[in-house]
């Protein structure tokens, strides 16, 4: 099953279920931020967009102190799969489960639009069903989606294969006009040293249906689901 | 700090905005002068925002019934039924005069307060549109207030969850001193489970519930809302509420939530006029009485006096009745969100409004004669001296147009007609993943879902409209022009237009030129929605909107509400692809007056505005849903501001990024290159379709006029006269570039 964190405040995660249960076909329920535990049968984890607590002092800096982020942050360290997607992204690195932190964007306002990413590695268990520097066409909806990490600390992940995802143009090239938000190196997405906790700013699951946004965003979301189904990173129990 | 109480005499109630002759009717209504907070609330609910004493006489003529409307104004919201057990709930509220004295809080709690008013029928808001007007964009203080604006919009609408689908922005000398911020929204309800702001039951429980109550937007009604602006205003800054998103998401959920039990009998959000205004709507509609313990309302400050806490306008608050004896579950759900929750009285059988502070009664008024037998007034009306010149134009006396590629560029520049996305890009316009249409074309196109998620076919088409300077010109005709556009805006989906909300907002109604154009407004409004059948269901009126006696142009902003199903079949407003037969449907006649191309390159504000035949525009709305639904029509795009050559470039250039579609079209000569090219007749949409033989036969069933006029392709837009003679030539990427550098490149400072 997957489990859709349901912190107050949070917006997609009715739109993240939908996604996964309806689109998808996978059992998914949203589970209450004041629980301790996750619910047993929980595969993966997701920890939906939206504006947790409200995020008046700094995205995802109140909901890393909740109850189930307790229990979240003890099955990602037994190797569960988690994925973060914009406020959960967040959440995520201020949870000290991903590297890195989200900034002001470039523009200082908030960003609505559909935008470009390359898939930089195709074998995670988040990206599994995408080919090798395939562009997807995913939205984008934030305000503080200006990913950070230091020059070294970028070159690290480089090397490590963590950076899963890059804003680019529809060919696929980077240029300065395919970053929404200004973030290094054109980081949309990062993943753990492990590999079993990601993060990224666009939305997948506004991407499911043809006619809504594409369908792009079944890729990642369906990567998730053939890596819970595969049992590769069977972890929760 | 305590501090004394006022005399209440006279002189006080015209300091709180009372008329000498409503202040002999409150002593004959009590039989002795009200105490302080007795006056405080009888300034409220008698202010021309909550009581709409100058406009009622003319709003009682507007349609407002059709078999598919289930609640007409007077409620929250009005409520429509769409088929299969499913009902929309919508409205558009004003919040003016707060957003001119702070434009991010003004913005954000209209956005704010028009959610309440939906989710407090018991439906999930499901999407926002937005019409604002703004000064010159050349004046930087025009500029901070549309930056702000636009950020308080976003700042509310993205954290609460509902996307911001549409609106419209525009820019005018005449809103230099008052701005218009009309926010609208709709949601989503089971037919049978619409809650109403009833009071009912003797002996249940009224229950408070949201933020704690605070000294803000004291007044926020009576005083900002019902005057002019005079003095600086920042000086009003103190009454206007301050909002919280974060609260508001966590009221939706846990109203919808208590709303799913049996528990809930009545509901109303406390907006203008705060807890004043609510208790009283709620006992007046259930024909019942309240007593209120004051000092059980949760407070956010100390030492608030019992006339505070009345008028507060403190954001994100409800008052409920609930079922005696449910006290408990209504008060877990509300604790679960971390929500205030507080019984503060109970329902009462004698009609009075009973309020104690610390055991002494502060108020005991009758709740009809306040609430009911506000004061009503037909104030004089007279034609403004001016109108007939105004109206006219010696059209011989304009120079022709001898640079059509220049004028086209120009229109595609100004503020009024450049893209919008530097503002809509701000919005969260996918939340909830229903939106098919996002903002930049006719209208938005949102697919319904129930609330178990469970994806329906039907889909909501949504615009919202006017041209002011129309109606500035001739307010009756303008108005019903408003009404036949947002309607076309919504058919070109391929949806068809169920009912109508406004928000009428003009100038001082004292004024007998102001009035006038307020009851021409009405009238127009009325026969435009009796004649294409889209009743009036709910609405607002703003009034006052004037500084140093300079009013606004009339401006009746029209939000219309369309069905589509099922909705895969929807037409979009650009030209998809290259090889399709172009047709326009409807006529082209020799108008120019009040157009975009007349203001902009002659500099003339003036002239008749084009009729409006709302015959023909029932037909062709009729046409465009057939059409639609036949997969007859791939694209339709209506004519509005800038005329064809402004539609044909939009047509060209709106998909989504990066796609540029040219065309090459002939049209009839005859009139003067001007009208043909920037003349803004009204009923006209440009179609594309694979099939011209087809749609034109179709059209002449359905007797609207149609013609093929060329097709789509290449990268420019090639526009001739039949017989020959080229009007306009121009690179479709040159035309977008100009276009969506409008906003942007005034804004960089």
């Amino acid at each position: 099953m997957f489990s859709v964190i349901q912190f107050p405040g949070s917006n997609d995660d009715r739109d993240t279920r939908f996604a996964m249960r309806s689109v998808l076909g996978a059992p998914c329920e949203l589970v209450w931020h004041k629980d301790s535990e996750l619910p047993p049968e929980t595969r993966a984890v997701l920890l939906p967009g939206g504006f947790s607590y409200g995020d008046y002092l700094r995205c995802g800096a109140m909901a890393r102190f909740s109850p189930v982020m307790a229990a979240v942050r003890r099955f990602a360290d037994r190797g569960g799969l988690v994925l973060g997607i914009c406020n959960g992204f967040q959440v995520l690195c201020e949870a000290g489960l991903l590297p890195g932190a989200l900034l002001r964007n470039r523009e200082l306002h908030f960003v609505c639009d559909f935008v470009h990413v390359r898939v930089e590695r195709a074998k995670a268990p988040f990206t599994s069903r995408a080919r090798e520097r395939q562009v997807l066409t995913l939205p984008v909806k934030h305000g503080e989606g200006a990913y950070h990490v230091r020059p070294e600390e970028l070159a690290r992940l480089e090397a490590a294969g963590q950076i899963l995802l890059r804003y680019c143009d529809a060919s696929g090239r980077s240029s300065p006009g395919s970053n929404p938000n200004g973030s290094v190196g054109d980081v949309a997405g990062v993943c753990n040293e492990r590999g079993n906790v990601f993060g990224l700013m666009p939305h997948p699951e506004h991407a499911v249906e043809k006619e809504l946004g594409g369908e792009d965003g079944i890729v990642l979301l369906g990567s998730l689901l053939d890596a819970v189904k595969a049992g590769s990173f069977a972890a929760g129990a | 700090m305590v501090r004394p109480t006022p005399v209440v005499d006279l002189d006080l109630a015209r300091e709180h905005g009372l008329s000498d002759d409503e202040w002999e009717r409150i002593l004959g209504i009590l039989g002795r002068a009200p105490t302080f907070p007795e006056l405080g609330i009888f300034s409220v609910m008698w202010s021309e925002h909550c009581s709409y004493k100058s406009s009622r006489c003319h709003l009682k003529t507007l349609p407002t019934s059709a078999e598919h409307v289930l609640q007409g104004p007077g409620e929250n919201a009005g409520a429509v039924a769409i088929g299969d057990g499913l009902a929309v709930i919508f409205k558009i509220e004003s919040h003016n005069h707060p957003s001119f004295v702070e434009p991010r809080q003004g913005a954000a709690t209209g956005v704010g307060g028009i959610l309440r008013d939906i989710f407090t029928m018991g439906a999930r808001p499901i999407a926002s549109l937005d019409s604002l007007r703004f000064g010159p964009i050349e004046d930087p203080r025009h500029r901070h207030l549309l930056r702000g604006v636009v950020d308080g919009i976003g700042g509310y609408g993205n954290a609460v969850g509902v996307a911001t689908v549409g609106g419209e922005v525009s820019f005018h000398p005449c809103y230099r001193g008052n701005i218009l911020v009309n926010a609208f929204n709709v949601g989503i309800v089971e037919a049978d489970r619409i809650f109403l702001a009833k009071a009912g039951g003797v002996g249940n429980p009224v229950i408070y519930v949201g933020s704690k109550t605070g000294r803000d937007g004291i007044h926020g009604a009576s005083l900002l809302a019902s005057a002019e602006f005079d003095d600086p205003t920042e000086s009003k800054r103190p009454t206007v509420q301050v909002g919280d998103p974060f609260t508001e998401k966590c009221l939706i959920e846990a109203c919808l939530e208590a709303m799913r039990t049996d528990a809930i009998i009545g509901i109303q959000d406390m907006g203008a006029a705060g807890l004043t205004c609510s208790s009283f709507e709620m006992a007046s509609r259930a024909g019942t009485g309240i007593e209120m313990d004051l000092d059980r309302v949760p407070q956010r400050e100390r030492n608030m006096t019992p006339y505070e806490l009345l008028l507060s306008e403190s954001q994100e608050r409800m008052l409920l009745v609930a079922r005696a004896g449910e006290e408990g579950r209504v008060r877990e759900i509300f604790e679960r969100w971390d929500l205030d929750v507080a019984v503060v009285g109970r329902v009462t059988g004698d009609g009075r409004m009973k309020v104690r502070w610390h055991g002494e009664t502060v108020v005991d008024i009758p709740v009809d004669p306040v609430a009911e037998s506000a004061p009503m007034y037909d104030r004089p009306r007279r034609e403004p001296g001016d109108l007939r010149i105004r109206q006219r134009l010696e059209t011989t006396s304009i120079a022709p147009e001898d640079d059509p590629q220049a004028a086209l560029e120009a229109l595609l520049d100004s503020p009024n007609l450049g893209s919008k996305a530097w503002v809509y890009r701000q919005y969260d316009q996918l939340v909830q993943g229903n939106t098919v249409l996002a903002p930049g074309g006719d209208a938005a196109l949102v697919r319904i879902k129930r609330e178990d998620g469970t994806p329906t076919r039907k889909a909501l088409a949504l615009a919202v409209d006017c041209n002011s300077r129309w109606c500035w010109i001739d307010p009756y005709g303008g108005t019903i022009a408003a009404v036949a556009e947002a309607a076309r805006n919504v058919a070109c989906t391929g949806a068809r237009p169920l009912a109508v909300t406004n928000c009428l907002n003009f100038g001082n109604p004292e004024k007998p030129e102001i009035m006038w154009q307020l009851a021409e407004a009405i009238r127009g409004l009325g026969d435009a929605c009796r004649a294409l059948g889209t009743p009036v269901i709910s609405g607002n009126v703003s009034l006052y909107n004037e500084t140093a006696g300079q009013p606004i142009h009339p401006t009746p902003t029209i939000a219309m509400v369309g069905l589509l199903e099922p909705w895969e079949r929807f037409a979009v407003s650009h030209f998809p692809e290259a090889g399709l037969d172009v047709v326009l449907l409807g006529e082209t006649r020799d108008e120019i007056g009040g157009s975009e191309w007349l203001a902009l390159r002659r500099g003339i504000e003036a002239g008749l505005p084009p009729r409006v035949d709302l015959d023909a525009e029932l037909r062709l709305e009729r046409l465009l849903a057939d059409a639609v639904a036949r997969g007859l029509v791939r694209s339709a795009h209506d004519v509005s501001d800038g005329g064809f050559a402004v539609a044909l470039a939009e047509c060209s250039f709106t998909g989504p990024a990066g796609l540029c579609v040219g065309a090459r079209v002939e049209l009839p000569g005859g009139l003067r290159p001007e009208v043909v090219l920037f003349g803004e007749s009204t009923g006209r949409v440009i179609t594309t379709t694979r099939d011209p033989r087809a749609l034109v036969a179709l059209a002449r069933e359905l007797g609207v006029p149609a013609r093929r006029i060329g097709e789509t392709g290449g990268d420019s837009l090639h526009v001739e006269r039949e017989g020959g003679g080229e009007l306009l030539h121009a690179s479709v990427a040159a035309l977008r570039s100009v276009w969506s550098r409008a906003l942007p490149r005034r804004m960089e400072d």
